[in-house]
């Protein structure tokens, strides 16, 4: 990923900056510029979200075959985050041992090095999900 | 002086190894070396953890606590000696996450273990002339030690985050002062990836010395003694250092207690007066007075001398973690794994 792609991201992958449609209300991430339910009617009226952080697993899966950058992190849990807001999000479950992690349960966004290009290069970071703290 | 705490956070790694473990691997006594040390366990970062996501999750938990807008935060400053780059600030990834970016301040600061008070002084002093309305100096570390070495039995990783401003505060500072000379008992030259020391030279000249200074000079300063103090938190690059140097300055072992998390964390460095700060806050009532002495080896100590205030009583504390739970849900490595999350193991490409 060259640097200016990634910093174009970083409002999303720092603070889950998404969309709202202020047509029907529903919140999309990442940010779309058109509601796919309000179609024309939503045209120009997609407003920046942030999202609260905080949802639930609605699915999960254990990665045992990682890319190098994540090898010392394997096996890791990757799940499908139903967020307060109803939007479903990605990300990689941290702080929590794989036989612990259950469907249902809450956690909150954090901010981890996703990644970093080489021993000289940018190092990327974003979030991932861990168990709520408080 | 007008200017407090509005607001503080706390994060500490969940990983944990301890002194027996990793003397096993060294062929040393390492429930021995735990004991001399008073070190029951250290906290160790996961491999995509480092001083920007552990200053971002601190400074995250302090404004989850206030009703503060980020776009007056004024300035950011960052104190580690363990920042993930040599050109690039910890500050600017930390502040665009707490959304205090554009219009603010910020450098990342180096002095070994005081770089965060440092900050912290900083700050104090731009909120004081009104340069600024808020403020936030955060200490922050993920040290190493080379393995085998001494050191590799305390380096540990952690950091805490303050608010400062003049509204609002829940501590007030009486006042603050550094003590600072040229003793070289520790030091990491550029581009080595561990640091050296002095051994023993460490202790009386450079620890002891510093922070025995600081301490007696604020109190000098302020007029006070040691029994017009609740807590005192020390620099605790080990659990003994600080026991014996509060007991030279004449405080007891109930003072000390609340600020000492060295037994169950480690050395965290620039986190560990932030950190043992924070704790003592997670627990003050308002009139408790607070004496915080940091140390950076190099040498020199930053005090500190706050008194609590009421609005500590309305201050939502339960919007974060508090030091107690960062102590819980916690998860102890073996060496191997220990040495791969540290970078130690040597990979291909």
């Amino acid at each position: 990923m060259t640097v200016a792609r990634f910093w174009r991201d970083i409002p999303s992958r720092y603070n889950l900056y998404g969309t709202r449609c202020d047509s029907c209300d529903k919140v999309y991430f990442p940010v779309r510029h058109i509601c796919p339910g309000c179609r024309r009617s939503s045209i120009g009226r997609m407003q920046r979200h942030r999202l609260s952080g905080k949802g639930r697993v609605h699915s999960f899966s254990v990665v045992h075959d990682a890319p190098p950058h994540m090898s010392s992190l394997k096996p890791y849990a990757v799940a499908i985050v139903e967020m307060d807001e109803g939007v479903k999000v990605t990300g990689q479950l941290v702080d929590v041992d794989i036989g612990e992690i259950d469907i249902g349960m809450g956690v909150e966004a954090v901010l981890r090095k996703i990644g970093e290009e080489g021993q000289d290069g940018i190092i990327h970071y974003g979030f991932k999900f861990a168990p709520r703290l408080d | 002086m007008d200017v407090g705490i509005v607001s503080y956070g706390a994060y500490v790694p969940r990983f944990r190894i301890t002194p027996t473990e990793i003397g096993r691997v060294w062929g040393q006594d390492g429930k021995a070396m735990g004991k001399g040390l008073y070190i029951n366990s250290k906290s160790v970062p996961s491999p995509d953890e480092d001083v920007i996501t552990i200053a971002t999750a601190a400074a995250r938990h302090m404004m989850r606590r206030v009703d503060v807008d980020p776009a007056d935060i004024g300035a950011l400053y960052v104190g580690s000696e363990s920042h993930p780059y040599a050109v690039k600030p910890t500050g600017t990834v930390v502040a665009e996450a707490i959304e205090a970016s554009p219009e603010l301040c910020v450098a990342d600061l180096e002095f070994a273990c005081k770089a965060g008070t440092a900050g912290i002084q900083m700050v104090m002093g731009m909120v004081g002339s009104g340069m600024i309305r808020y403020g936030i100096a955060i200490g922050a570390d993920t040290s190493q030690g080379a393995p085998g070495d001494a050191l590799e039995y305390s380096a540990s990783a952690g950091g805490a985050a303050f608010l400062i401003g003049r509204e609002d505060v829940i501590a007030r500072f009486n006042g603050t002062l550094s003590y600072t000379t040229d003793t070289p008992d520790f030091w990491r030259r550029e581009g080595q990836p561990y640091p050296s020391h002095g051994g023993r030279f460490t202790g009386e000249p450079a620890y002891f010395k510093h922070v025995g200074e600081a301490a007696r000079r604020m109190m000098e300063r302020m007029g006070t003694t040691p029994g017009d103090y609740n807590h005192i938190v020390l620099h605790q690059p080990n659990g003994k250092f600080p026991q014996r140097m509060a007991s030279m300055l004449g405080f007891s072992n109930d003072q000390v207690s609340r600020g000492l998390l060295t037994p169950m964390i480690g050395n965290t460095y620039s986190g560990a007066v932030p950190l043992g700060l924070a704790s003592v806050l997670d627990i003050a009532m308002p009139g408790d007075r607070i004496l915080a002495v940091a140390y950076g080896s190099g040498a020199g100590s930053d005090a500190f001398d706050l008194t609590v205030t009421d609005n500590i009583k309305n201050y939502n504390r339960a919007a974060a973690v508090t030091i107690d739970g960062l102590m819980e849900n916690t998860k102890e490595l073996d060496y191997a794994t220990y040495a791969k999350y540290r970078g130690k193991i040597l990979m291909k490409g």
